[in-house]
């Protein structure tokens, strides 16, 4: 990345944001199949990965150095997808592929077909047991990656998911950071009526986790809290980003109903409406 | 007797009413779920009777072992998830939470096989019927339409014990009366020249193969084996040696499904020439449901060309 001020890296970071967010819309619109709303709530904390924590290269993607990103919520595919798109790691034409016969972009996201993705996800609990063991691997082999694990808060009821973070906890890998897409919400309602997760701060705590809870829509505390896992060298860091589900899109916003369920044609229009005059709003 | 195939209805809609009127007669009865209520179509049981569902969200091998724990006192459970969650995630607690304590808990599992479509491999389990017929004291029930669902949802609920009920995403066409009975093989076309032995979504095809078969003068049993577990065995034997060839079609893995099973059986008691028709031994991917199951080798083109394949071992044709 070049150098840029805060002030200006953050204004580059949400326009970036705000395209991602375009591409997700038009890739569940056009599948008519996927999962809006959590990969709205995890786009700014994917973007600010992808495009600014993450040491990772598109001409190099087999470099052995790079740092890890495993999303363990892999329903979220179409956020990371665009994101990596982007970031020039695959035609952004290919986008449009997503969801169909004989695509790269499958459902969740499938290292098997697209080389860029660390680690094949879509069944909830195993993306965050993934991470520890590729963490476990830089520790070995005296490597310099770090691995970043992305878990949803559905995700969080799942025991596998502790059975991983008590390891990491353990195991005190420094060089993994947990994060925590905390949008409240799953397919059937919110979490905390169906299955809650609460107080889930503590019990990363009581997991051995450095902790630390942002607004997962605020790029400078974002970009701060991955800064302070970055000098956290007893054991690995949790992030719980406060997130909105469907994040951007009025209609979406806050709604379990939008967990799986994409855009109608009208409702395509108006989400990327709204959404390109987010960008114009901000020039 | 020739079956009529009728319109496509849901499966899920079929098992929701099911147990709605099943939580009306038995009122120790629980229903359960993990955050699928929506689709598992359980939620209209939990509306309906609030306190009597649980909703456990993400955590598929604790809810079975929860529903195993309310059924060991003396309570009907159905337990709701997708598939891949009730037989793959939670196999374990299944194995031992259920059938090992014999806990009367009735798994009713939706989106089994490839027709999950555009959620992909991960979400596609084809080795559930395996696993779960591989269960000492499980009952496997396949259905192939609305109407065996309601009736298998039913049907469970009358035997003791632990039951695994697999329904498909898609809406398939009614293609039986609802008859269906734990334990018998529905002849759902009589014949003479092969038998096509078939489960779930695959059912409707063989009978449109049979049709077609039959306008050029071969005549196929149809047999609709949604009973896996236990399964017709006088009937398959009945069809090995009446009809002396066997073409079994299932949207599972062809390692371990319903063809494992009859090719097993024939060989021990009538062994007669035994065509697979399944998944082979692949994960599945994203894609539009029924272009999938071309893709994976179960398209009408390919269960022809099995049929023909039988008919010429059996010197039936040149
Ligand atoms: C083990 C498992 N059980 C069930 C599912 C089906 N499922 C997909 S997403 C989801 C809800 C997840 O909620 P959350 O982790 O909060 O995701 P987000 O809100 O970030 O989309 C469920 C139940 C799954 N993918 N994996
Ligand atoms: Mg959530």
């Amino acid at each position: 990345m070049p150098e840029s001020t805060p002030a200006e890296l953050i204004r580059s970071l949400e326009s970036t944001a705000r395209e991602i967010r375009q591409e997700v819309i038009r890739m569940t619109y056009a599948a008519q199949s996927g999962h809006p709303g959590g990969s709205l709530s995890v786009t700014d904390l994917v973007t600010a990965l992808v495009f600014h924590e993450l040491k990772i290269d598109p001409a190099r993607i087999d470099w052995p150095d790079r740092d890890r990103l495993v999303l363990s919520k892999g329903h979220a595919s179409p956020a990371l997808y665009a994101a990596l798109a982007l970031r020039g790691f695959l035609p952004r034409e290919e986008l449009a592929s997503f969801r169909q016969l004989g695509s790269r972009l499958q459902g969740h996201v499938d290292r098997t077909k697209l080389p860029c993705i660390e680690a094949s996800t879509g069944c909830l609990g195993q993306g965050i047991g993934m991470a520890v063991g590729m963490a476990l691997d830089a520790r070995l082999r005296g490597a310099p990656y770090r691995t970043y694990a992305i878990l949803g808060d559905g995700e969080c009821q799942a025991g596998p998911t502790w059975e991983a973070l008590m390891a990491g906890g353990h195991y005190r890998l420094s060089n993994l950071v947990a994060i925590l897409d905390r949008n409240g919400l799953e397919t059937d309602g919110s979490t905390e009526s169906i299955m809650g997760i609460e107080p889930i701060a503590e019990k990363f705590r009581a997991f051995r986790y450095h902790t630390v809870e942002i607004d997962g829509h605020d790029f400078s505390q974002i970009l701060g809290a991955l800064a302070e896992a970055r000098r956290t060298t007893e054991g690995p860091t949790a992030i719980i980003a406060r997130t909105v589900k469907g994040k951007g899109v009025s209609f979406m916003e806050g709604k379990y109903q939008y967990h799986g369920k994409p855009p109608n044609k009208a409702e395509a229009e108006q989400a990327l409406a709204e959404l390109a005059r987010g960008s114009e709003a901000r020039p | 007797m020739t079956a009529v195939i009728g319109k496509a209805q849901s499966l899920r809609d079929a098992y929701g009413h099911a147990l709605l009127e099943l939580g009306e007669k038995d009122p120790l009865l629980v229903a359960m779920d993990a955050d699928l209520s929506g689709s598992t179509r359980t939620i209209l049981f939990g509306q309906k009777f609030p306190d009597r569902f649980f909703d456990v969200g993400v955590m598929e091998p604790t809810m079975m072992s929860i529903a195993a724990g309310l059924a060991l006192q003396g309570r009907t459970v159905y337990a709701s998830t997708f598939a891949v969650f009730a037989a793959g995630q939670a196999y374990n607690f299944v194995r031992q939470s259920i059938c090992y304590n014999r806990a009367n808990v009735k798994i009713v599992a939706t989106h089994g096989g490839l027709l999950v479509g555009a959620d992909g491999g991960t979400h596609q389990i084809v080795e559930d019927i395996g696993l779960m017929r591989g269960l000492p004291g499980m009952t496997v029930i396949v259905p192939a339409d609305a109407p065996t669902t309601r009736a298998a949802t039913f049907a469970v609920a009358e035997r003791d014990g632990p039951a695994y009920v697999r329904l498909t995403r898609e809406n398939l066409p009614t293609v039986t009366d609802g008859s269906f009975q734990i334990g018998k093989a529905a002849e759902l076309r009589s014949g003479s020249d092969l038998t096509i032995v078939a489960v779930g979504a695959l059912v409707a095809r063989a009978l449109e193969v049979a049709e077609e078969l039959a306008k050029v003068g071969v005549s196929t049993r149809v047999l609709d084996f949604a009973s896996v577990k236990p399964f017709d065995e006088p009937a398959l034997l009945r069809a090995a040696r009446e009809t002396g060839a066997l073409l079994v079609l299932e949207e599972h893995s062809v390692l371990t499904g319903v063809g494992a099973l009859v090719a097993s059986t024939t060989s021990e008691n009538y062994p007669v020439p035994v065509r697979r028709v399944g998944v082979p031994d692949v994960f599945g991917e994203s894609g539009e449901p029924w272009a999938l199951l071309d893709r994976f080798g179960m398209s009408k083109e390919r269960i022809r060309n099995e049929a023909w394949e039988l008919l010429r071992l059996r010197g039936k044709v040149q």
